[in-house]
């Protein structure tokens, strides 16, 4: 029960920080990958930002421990290899994120804004996960 | 340093003081894609409650910061078939490739893992690419 609350939490603080941050404006990713054009360097910070807290709080705290706070162990990526399948999958998402400006955070907080176009972006989304799913499973 | 730095920066490192708490209080990393597809799929098997609050912190969120004057663009650019074209293409890399800019480029690069560093200069310098060609050559 607990752990739904810091759930919630959590998802909480990240679609604020999402907001705050102005990276759930698709013009301004836009902008923001334009650089070889009129460059628009704000979203760097943004990324920085998030390393700035996350990357010591994962040293310091959550490697020398590697439990939760709670006692339960930390569920961490076990892969090390640079596979083809990261490849291509990166370049797959880079195109998309490239034509729409959107990535999966900044498109779920967009929801509740309600427009049409989010909506188609997010439902194809959803499809792309569900096929790429039964391909690689 | 403007204000509009400042702002994103400060709004950084609210998102990765969330992605913290989730590995902090659940023992999970904060990513995106992933976090939406293992919901998804919850439905037909396993329960992860866990993952649909996160959701839905993630999706309402913007209702409470928007009486401070933070809010949604009034506008998403693009005509439809590009959005379509555009979400298909996530979909789709973000599962291929284990992740996006949140699973990727925030926890994995916080944690120094090759991988995630390699996925995020990939999708990053074929964003840059794209953007370059639709904007500039087309």
């Amino acid at each position: 029960m607990k752990q739904l609350l810091t759930a919630l939490i959590a998802g909480l603080l990240f679609g604020a920080g999402l907001t705050i941050s102005m990276m759930v404006d698709p013009e301004r990713v836009l902008d923001f990958l334009d650089i070889f054009g009129d460059w628009d360097p704000t979203l760097a910070f943004v990324m920085g930002g998030g390393l700035a807290v996350y990357l010591p709080i994962f040293h310091f705290v959550v490697k020398p421990r590697k439990t939760t706070v709670f006692g339960e162990s930390c569920d961490l990526p076990s892969a090390t290899k640079v596979d083809s399948k990261l490849l291509g999958g990166s370049v797959l998402f880079g195109l998309g994120w490239g034509l729409s400006g959107i990535c999966p955070g900044p498109a779920l907080s967009n929801l509740s804004g309600g427009l049409t176009g989010i909506f188609v972006f997010v439902a194809t989304m959803i499809l792309g996960m569900l096929i790429a799913g039964r391909l690689t499973r | 340093m403007t204000d509009t730095y400042l702002q994103a920066l400060l709004g950084g490192m609210l998102l990765g003081l969330g992605a913290s708490l989730l590995m902090l209080a659940n023992g999970k990393i904060a990513g995106i894609s992933g976090i939406t597809h293992q919901a998804l799929r919850s439905l037909t098997s396993s329960p992860s409650g866990w993952r649909w609050c996160f959701l839905v912190g993630l999706i309402v969120a913007p209702l409470l910061v928007a009486p401070f004057g933070l809010t949604l663009p009034d506008a998403i650019p693009g005509s439809m078939w590009v959005l379509a074209a555009g979400g298909l293409l996530v979909g789709i890399g973000t599962r291929v490739g284990s992740g996006c800019t949140s699973g990727h480029g925030i926890c994995g690069i916080g944690r120094l893992s090759k991988r995630s560093i390699v996925a995020t200069l990939t999708f990053m310098a074929t964003a840059i690419a794209t953007v370059t060609v639709t904007r500039h050559l087309l």
